[in-house]
């Protein structure tokens, strides 16, 4: 029963800001000056009265803006984010198309960033104040300072073109056509690059953030219990602090989830990689609204459902907090 | 005067072309060719972009093809004539000539796609094929326009890229704009579309059943093109120099890289292949604003540019100083017999203290902003550049950055704006893309390309609808040489620049430039000298 309650607030909860979303945005984005059309024309390098009433009428857009909200909110209701004319295909496709893409970038810079982050937290806390503290604390500030893009760029100089170990950009061989497991290692190559690069920001906050935590804990007295009562090390690590310096980790994990979509635009233009953030790019210099209204809804959804999760693993690791 | 003439003149060139090529060239292989941006559509019939030209070109012949002296040379079309009095073109149509598909290729598909893409949508070809009046197609093979006024512009765009015909059995009767095949296009071109992945790439195969064919050679050479989409200049520049990709047109890396990149060993720097478009970069000057109703003060601004330094510090030598908006390339319309304003800024302050512009107590004359195509890192210089060069006459300029739409819309729409750098493409006849930056018909329409500067000549206005429908070539060449003189006195807006454009390739990839319009024409006669590579690969 309690249980209902809880679901049912926070679905409508999701509805609510979903439709605010998606309200505000109709609204804020016909603010931005031209329209897809001339857009269209624009890069047609040639134009005609004729050829831009075509295409207005192509677009929906000589129709009067309430009629277009109207009809925008009516496909909202069916679950159905509307047309993309420019590309000629539904947003709901476009989207499908591109989301495993993300997905898998998504994905493996954040494992890499915790793992990473985490574990050089862990390092740098334990050697306090030793020589492996300075350059782990050394590196992520240089990381956390250094803008993405310029990373991105000096790791393909570094890595593909003087190296020669990966490839430029782009998300497979296409001229190799390769199958079953030489897709996956070829995939692989290509990810790895722009894992890193979108991972290494947040590696550096999670390396900061576990350091200080690390080092706090360990100075608690449950821990001096735990090492009195002759636990082994590993176990007062991953049982005493390690549960106990998570809980900040997870906070700006969720913060990292519902920002990449932003990371995302630069760095899958830095390496080519065929994903959301750049169709969400591009559709604004395009003036794509349709599908940059989709891409926002969807992206504002997942920002909400991250949360729940969020607060969910915050019940788990600490059974004080309760989920309501 | 009887125009069968432009049939032999094919004739040779294509033996010429044939002659010329005494290697002999490989089969095989798959190129792999950088566009940017990523195309809209695929079918250029309904959307000029430069990326969706470069691509389409593959898929779709034209009604004919330009060899590299802007002469006609047989493609769809083997022979064509033009009536005595200049309103009757007749085509002759290719026999045998296969749809992607299947499907004959036939007259019927070119009267539909006339009368109901270039005549309509295609965002040039009203100015040419305004004025046809009727399509008779007598046989599968002939194709007869008549046009209510000579139209002789005509023959400079029947390319893939002025002319592209659709398949009448996939669109007749649809929604053109939203058609699917406008992003799975079935043509009759020398490559097959295979598969566009968004945001990635687009593959094309080799068409099997292509027409060109002779000696035993059937064209194209190569198996497969894959156009790859890489929306960053310093990938782009890597990807080409570790060879993941071949072949990228429309100087696809920044200026200052170019002379790197060709400096290596497997690249080279290709600059042809572009005279077609003919592209001039220019100022266009807002004559609505009361400080430039003066003619004085735009000649001005003439006198205080150095186009040779603006050319070498800006463009590094990509250029050529403009004397006027018809580019030196098209011989037979260009003309410097008009007003020239070399470098001189001191009778560029003479001019504009005549002018009533004098400098105030801080030096300013005036305080003014200039707007520049949002197309890169080139044209932010080219106005960063103009504006130290009018600092020292005392116009103090401030230049602004928007993205495409919002500068459109302010310099064509708005007219909210003082100066603009851009440039225009003129194409191979004046009427196609020069007259529309001159012709008062569409100022303030919020049509984007065309009379930006806001210039109101009776003079200029009727010289362009006399050249329209002159039916004597001769007459428009003179035509078209008043109007010249007639802008470059009035000045609305200052040629600055040729623009030389340049494609980066594999120095092992062959043949790539047959035409003047090469970027907007088919790599079927491109193929990979494997020998090359090797000899090269040995030391």
């Amino acid at each position: 029963m309690k249980i209902n309650n809880v679901v049912i607030r926070r679905l409508l909860q999701l509805v609510s800001v979903a439709l605010g979303v998606a309200v505000i945005n109709f609204f804020l984005l016909r603010l931005a000056p031209g329209d897809a059309a001339q857009v269209l024309a624009g890069e047609a390098g040639a134009a005609t009265p004729e050829y831009m009433a075509a295409l207005r009428a192509q677009f929906g857009l000589d129709q009067p803006l309430l009629v277009q909200f109207g009809k925008y909110l009516l496909n909202l209701a069916h679950f159905n984010l509307g047309y993309s004319f420019r590309h000629g295909m539904p947003v709901a496709q476009l989207i499908g198309e591109r989301v495993p893409a993300t997905l898998l970038l998504m994905g493996a810079s954040i494992l890499f960033a915790v793992v990473a982050g985490a574990t050089l937290g862990a390092i740098a806390a334990y050697r306090a104040g030793k020589i492996a503290d300075v350059v782990i604390s050394t590196l992520a500030l240089v990381f956390f300072a250094t803008p993405l893009f310029w990373i991105g760029l000096m790791l393909v100089v570094v890595f593909s073109v003087w190296l020669d170990w990966l490839p430029v950009g782009g998300m497979f061989t296409i001229e190799a056509g390769y199958t079953g497991w030489a897709h996956i290692v070829d995939v692989a190559r290509h990810l790895v690059l722009p894992a890193v690069t979108l991972g290494l920001f947040y590696m550096a906050v999670y390396t900061r953030l576990m350091r200080a935590t690390m080092v706090e804990v360990r100075r608690q007295d449950f821990v001096r219990t735990a090492v009195a009562k002759g636990a082994r090390p590993p176990r007062v690590l991953f049982a005493h602090v390690l549960r106990n310096a998570l809980l900040p980790l997870v906070t700006m994990l969720g913060v990292q989830v519902s920002s990449i979509i932003g990371g995302a635009v630069l760095v899958e233009t830095v390496f080519s990689w065929p994903g959301l953030g750049r169709l969400a790019f591009e559709a604004l210099f395009q003036r794509d609204f349709n599908l940059l209204l989709g891409i926002l809804l969807c992206s504002s959804i997942v920002v909400i459902v991250v949360n729940w999760v969020v607060d969910f693993v915050y019940t788990r690791l600490d059974p004080r907090i309760r989920f309501s | 005067m009887n125009k069968k003439i432009f049939k032999l003149l094919g004739a040779t060139a294509l033996t010429l072309a044939f002659a010329a090529n005494a290697t002999a060239q490989t089969r095989g292989g798959t190129l792999t060719a950088i566009i940017q941006p990523e195309p809209v559509i695929l079918t250029s019939a309904l959307n000029t972009a430069a990326p969706t030209g470069f691509f389409s070109a593959n898929v779709f012949d034209g009604l004919v093809e330009y060899d590299n002296d802007f002469k006609l040379r047989p493609a769809l079309a083997e022979s064509w004539d033009v009536s005595k009095d200049s309103k009757t073109l007749t085509f002759h149509l290719r026999k045998g000539v296969k749809w992607h598909d299947g499907k004959p290729f036939t007259s019927a598909d070119v009267k539909w796609t006339l009368e109901n893409v270039w005549k309509k949508i295609h965002p040039r070809n009203q100015i040419i094929y305004g004025t046809v009046t009727g399509v008779d197609t007598p046989d599968d093979y002939t194709v007869i326009i008549r046009f209510s006024e000579p139209s002789l512009a005509v023959l400079s765009s029947l390319n893939s890229n002025g002319a592209q015909v659709l398949p009448k059995h996939l669109y007749e009767g649809t929604d053109i704009l939203n058609n699917p095949y406008n992003n799975k296009p079935v043509g009759t071109g020398p490559f097959v579309f295979k598969e566009w992945s968004k945001g990635n790439y687009i593959t094309l195969e080799r068409n099997p059943n292509y027409w060109d064919k002779s000696k035993g050679v059937s064209k194209p050479y190569l198996d497969k093109i894959i156009f790859k989409v890489v929306p960053d200049a310093g990938a782009r520049a890597a990807a080409l120099e570790k060879g993941e990709a071949q072949y990228a047109p429309f100087s696809p890396v920044p200026l200052k890289d170019a002379e790197r990149l060709a400096k290596l060993p497997g690249l080279k720097l290709e600059t042809r292949g572009y005279d077609w478009i003919s592209p001039w970069l220019f100022l266009d000057v807002n004559v609505d604003r009361p400080y430039f109703k003066d003619v004085r003060v735009r000649q001005a601004l003439a006198y205080a540019i150095d186009l040779n330094a603006f050319n070498k510090v800006v463009w590094y030598g990509f250029g050529k100083p403009a004397v006027s908006p018809v580019v030196s390339t098209l011989k037979q319309f260009y003309t410097d017999d008009v007003p020239k304003y070399g470098y001189d800024p001191k009778k560029a302050e003479a001019l504009l203290d005549e002018a009533g512009l004098k400098r105030g107590a801080d030096g300013t004359r005036l305080r003014i902003n200039l707007d520049y195509l949002p197309y890169g890192d080139d044209y932010k210089r080219s106005g960063e550049y103009i504006k130290q060069a009018l600092k020292r006459i005392g116009i103090d300029v401030n230049v602004r950055a928007q993205d495409t739409p919002t500068y459109t819309k302010r310099v064509y729409g708005d007219r909210d704006y003082d100066l603009s750098v851009v440039w225009f493409a003129g194409f191979a006849d004046p009427l196609v893309g020069v007259t529309r930056a001159y012709w008062s018909d569409s100022i303030g329409k919020n049509i984007p390309w065309s009379n930006g500067s806001g210039y109101r000549s009776a003079e200029a206005d009727k010289l362009i609808e006399q050249a329209q429908s002159s039916s004597s070539q001769t007459e428009r060449v003179a035509l078209f040489k008043k109007l010249q003189q007639r802008v470059q006195t009035d000045l609305p807006s200052i040629p600055l620049l040729e623009l030389h454009f340049f494609t980066v390739q594999a120095a092992n990839l062959k043949d790539t430039v047959t035409g003047v319009d090469q970027i907007y024409s088919s790599l079927k006669n491109a193929w990979f000298d494997n020998t090359a590579k090797v000899a090269k690969a040995a030391p």
